[in-house]
Parts: C-alpha cells; structure tokens; sequence
C-alpha cells in the first residue's frame, strides 16, 4: 500500500478543478511526497496522468473506492539535486545486457516494499528511497553500484544522497523497472 | 471582451457548410489525437488546459489575430476557464456549450427524400460521432431504424410532423452505440424488430426481423423489405425503402465498408461480408440509394450534410467493392482492422438487456469516434 503524506479531498469537483487544487497542493509538498488526490470526476485519472508526466510528477496509480477515485503522485524532486553531482546514466537497455551476460552486478532498487515483491531483478539489494540516507552504509561507498526504481527519478534522488556521503562509483539506471522486460524474482 | 457558448448545433452548421474557423482543444493530448470536432476547414491547436493554469500567454502568438477562437473540452468546465483566460487578454473567444458531450450527443434531421404519396425519409445525423438513424414517415405513422440513445430527438421530431411512431427496427446489434430501439418501442408501444440471429441472448422481447417479411408503413404502401446482409455481424439485415432506398445498415458504407470482428468472428464472417457485398447486393438496382448506419469522415457528407450515394456509383468507386481476388479481399479485411470502439463488449451486452448502467455511465462508454469500418 502507498502512504500518501497529505490527502487533498477533490470529490464532488468538475474539471479542471481536481487539477488546479492539485498544482496548488503540490506546491507546499516537499520533493518526493506522495499526494492522494480523490476524485469524482472520471476524467480525472487520464488528466492527471498527463498532468504529471508534463510537469515531472511521478503518477503512481489509481486506487478506485465506490465512487472514489484515490490517485496518488509523488512530487518531483529534480529541482532540489539541480546542485548536486552529476550522476551518470546507463540506458535501461545497455543494463539489460550486462544483467544477462551475468557479470557480477551491485543492484541497489529504491523502490518501495510493495513495488519490490512485486517483481525485482534476481540479487538487487533493495532500500527504499526513505530510508537510503540512514542505511546506505551497508554498501561499499568504492563499489560500482546500478541504481534503480519505477521510472529513474527516485533513484536519482537516492543516489545523489548516497554520493553526498562519499558512494563514488553511482550509475542510475533510466528508465527502471517500469519498462524492464528480463527476468525478475 | 466576452465570452460566447457555442452550441454543438452551431458548431455542427459551421462544419456542413464548410466554414473556416480556429478551434483550440483544451483536453489531453490522447484525448484529442484519438476523437476530435472534425471538420474540413478547422484550424486545430491542441495545448491541455492544465498546462495553462499559470497563464496563456505562451500560446497567444498562435492564435489567429483575426478570426474567432472555439474553445473545446471534455465537459465544458475547462474550456470555460481557458476561454476567460483568453478574453482577459483581448482575444474574440467562444467555447463548446456541453463540450464533447454534447458534440458526440447532437443529432441533425435532415430530409434525404420523398416518398409515394407524400411519405418522407429523414436521416439523423450525428455528426459528432458519425451514427445515422433514420424516420420514415407516411400518412402519420412513422417508422425509426437504428435509433440511438438520445431517444427525446425523436419522439419529439414525429410529434413536431405529427406522425405516430409504430414500428422501430435496429439493422443488426450495434457494437459502437447504444440503440435507443427498445426504448423508444417500450415509451410508444411501437413494435421493436431485431434479426434473430444477432438477438440469440437479448433478454426483452423483440418481434423476428426476417426476409420476406414486409413492413407497412401508413395506410399507403411504403413497405421496408428487409434482405439479409451477413458480414458485419450474422444478423445483420438491410432495407430496401419504397424501393428507391437501401439502408445498408453497417455493411456498406461510402467510403468503407463493415468491418466483421465487433463480434469476435473476423475469420468465420469475412466470407458472408464478400457474399453481401459482391453477391446480394450486385442483384439490386444501381439506381438504390444507399444510406448507411455509419460515415467516416467528413468527406462522405453530401452539400446539404446527409450522406447518401447511389448504389452503382459505389460500386464503381468504393474501393471494398472494387477487389477481385477473394483472397486478397480477406487480406484487406482481417488484416487491417482499426482500434476496436470505445467498450464495445459492454455497449454490446447494454443492446442486449444484459446491462443497464446509468447515463453519465453510457455517455462515457460511447466517447470517441465510431470505427465501424475497414478501408
């Protein structure tokens, strides 16, 4: 299950107001929150969808209740990593073929529990992006290390967090196992 | 500045008349790449709405400086709000009354022809979506085939001519709307007529629509011979009308024809579809014209916004009606069927009884246009 960190209630509102009420809202998250929006309006889902993927948002999924519609979006946070170091990228592709040829891969998947049980790739060591910052040290901060997510934004995030801490060899894998077609465990 | 409704009538003459105009669609990007007001002389400009809550000024130098700007959304709400926006900013704007709603719900009347002793044909156009119903009127009955949902046009345009509505007849099981047959029988104890074969699992009582069958309409005789048509679906069953019109149903089109999976039996159909088409329908008149359930696109819309072409013209230009090689025939239909309409499952079990959801519920399984045919 997602635990949002705040609930705007937008039932009962006609488009576009779901919308305008959730850029507002969002404004006040801090960079990789979870927003539960519920919604009654149906076009919501679709709007909000195209919404995110044009500001950035990342749309995790819409949960419906009765009439209900819980849809849940975790804001951006590449605004707040725009000062820190550059993390070099793999392609989702390239990494596919390194993972198959079997050579001896450092997985990190920063995902959350669910997303992770639900299918990760064989060996990937998973800390959720909430909790890199206290528990990265139990890596090697000079082992090359693939990191990976959903989509490549919270990995991002967790490796900027963990290069803040002396990690040297980071490469986040873009996009993540939302677009993953290998084997997974 | 201020901000005008449109309605979707008005919008719907523009479009017949072929008038020029700049029409700035507010929904999402797929929304609009998927079902759009068409028409041939619209300037299009798609920029969602919530990408200008923060303001419109990015896509001011896009619009045209002197020409009015039509405003569209889903449901009317955003159009409203970007619109105002808009016109704060000096711009002439008017926006969609009822947005794509309405314009997928407003049907046109329009007279395709006259009948023996005064009798009339109507067509409805529902240019939003590309469904045709039709009315045949004599001596003050009236007869409707291939209503759709939106039941109130038409009971109120037989009470405007004064006709009583006696007999309602659907050509096959529509796959890509919601027939508002059986409603419009039940509210004018009409009798409601459906081919057996596509009625198998109906749940409400239906009259058997079968060849030889011969309808009257009115004490005069406009008959509506009904013929067989297989292909689109099995039932599928044509009319011929006071012997100058063929309503072709989803089996012929214009510019198309019936595409023969809605029903999950591209393989098994194809072959009846040929038989129809390049058989049955070679036996009639070339002087029939041919009215169908169905159009397209805009091009298939006479001066006047009716679709109609005679039958012989069609074979001599209708591109499905024109392959020799049944081999290649059967290429050209299984092998390059469009998307499937919008629920067509569920529209299909609605036709049959088996459903009944609530309108906001209908309206949303009937979005998007009505791909019924293949090219």
């Amino acid at each position: 299950m997602i635990t949002p960190n705040h609930v705007l209630d937008a039932k009962g509102l006609a488009c576009p107001m779901p919308i305008v009420k959730t850029k507002k809202t969002m404004k006040d998250l801090e960079p990789g929150q979870v927003l539960e929006i519920q919604a009654t309006d149906k076009g919501s889902t679709a709007d909000l969808q195209a919404w995110a993927k044009s500001t950035g948002h990342e749309y995790l999924g819409t949960e419906t209740e009765g009439d209900t519609l819980r849809h849940f979006l975790r804001k951006d946070g590449a605004n707040t990593v725009s000062e820190g170091t550059v993390i070099p990228e793999i392609t989702l592709e390239s990494f596919k073929e390194k993972v198959e040829a079997n050579e001896n891969l450092t997985i990190l998947d920063v995902r959350e529990l669910d997303e992770y049980e639900e299918g990760h790739i064989r060996g990937a060591v998973h800390i959720p992006l909430g909790e890199v910052e206290q528990r990265c040290g139990e890596l090697k901060k000079d082992e090359l290390i693939y990191v990976i997510c959903h989509s490549g934004r919270r990995s991002e995030l967790a490796a900027q967090s963990m290069a803040k801490q002396g990690f040297k060899q980071l490469i986040n894998v873009v996009p993540g196992m939302r677009d993953w077609t290998g084997e997974i465990v | 500045m201020s901000v005008n409704p449109m309605t979707a009538k008005e919008v719907a003459t523009k479009v017949v008349n072929k008038e020029s105009f700049f029409l700035l669609d507010v929904r999402n990007e797929d929304a609009f790449q998927d079902w759009k007001v068409e028409g041939e002389n619209i300037q299009y400009l798609n920029v969602p709405y919530f990408d200008l809550l923060d303001g419109v000024g990015e896509i001011l130098p896009k619009l045209p400086q002197d020409q009015e700007v039509l405003v569209v959304c889903a449901k009317e709400g955003s159009s409203i709000m970007v619109a105002e926006m808009l016109s704060e900013e000096g711009k002439t704007v008017a926006y969609l009354k009822g947005g794509m709603k309405a314009w997928s719900e407003h049907l046109e009347p329009v007279k395709v022809g006259d009948l023996k002793d005064g009798g009339e044909l109507f067509q409805f156009v529902r240019i939003g979506k590309g469904c045709l119903s039709y009315m045949v009127v004599s001596n003050g009955e009236a007869a409707l085939i291939d209503a759709t949902r939106m039941t109130g046009v038409y009971t109120d345009f037989a009470q405007e001519i004064g006709a009583i509505i006696t007999h309602v007849f659907d050509t096959h099981l529509h796959a890509d709307h919601i027939s508002g047959g059986r409603k419009i029988a039940e509210a004018t104890n009409a009798t409601y007529w459906l081919p057996p074969k596509d009625a198998q699992e109906v749940t409400f009582r239906y009259q058997p629509l079968e060849e030889g069958q011969d309808v009257t309409i009115g004490n005069t005789t406009i008959t509506i011979q009904p013929l067989y048509s297989p292909g689109h679906t099995i039932g599928s069953t044509s009319f011929i009308i006071d012997e100058s019109y063929l309503l072709s149903g989803d089996i012929l089109f214009i510019d198309s024809i019936g595409r023969p999976d809605l029903a999950g039996l591209a393989e098994d159909w194809v072959g009846d579809l040929r038989e129809t088409l390049y058989t049955r329908y070679k036996e009639l008149s070339d002087e029939l014209i041919v009215l169908p359930a169905h159009f397209m696109i805009m091009e298939e819309l006479n001066d006047d916004g009716s679709v109609s072409e005679k039958l012989g013209t069609l074979f001599a230009k209708n591109h499905g009606l024109n392959i020799e090689d049944e081999a290649a025939f059967r290429e050209m239909v299984t092998g390059n069927l469009p998307p499937q309409p919008n629920a067509y499952q569920e529209i299909r079990e609605m036709n049959m009884g088996k459903i009944s959801p609530d309108e906001e519920k209908q309206r949303e399984m009937e979005i998007g246009p009505n791909r019924c045919a293949v090219r």
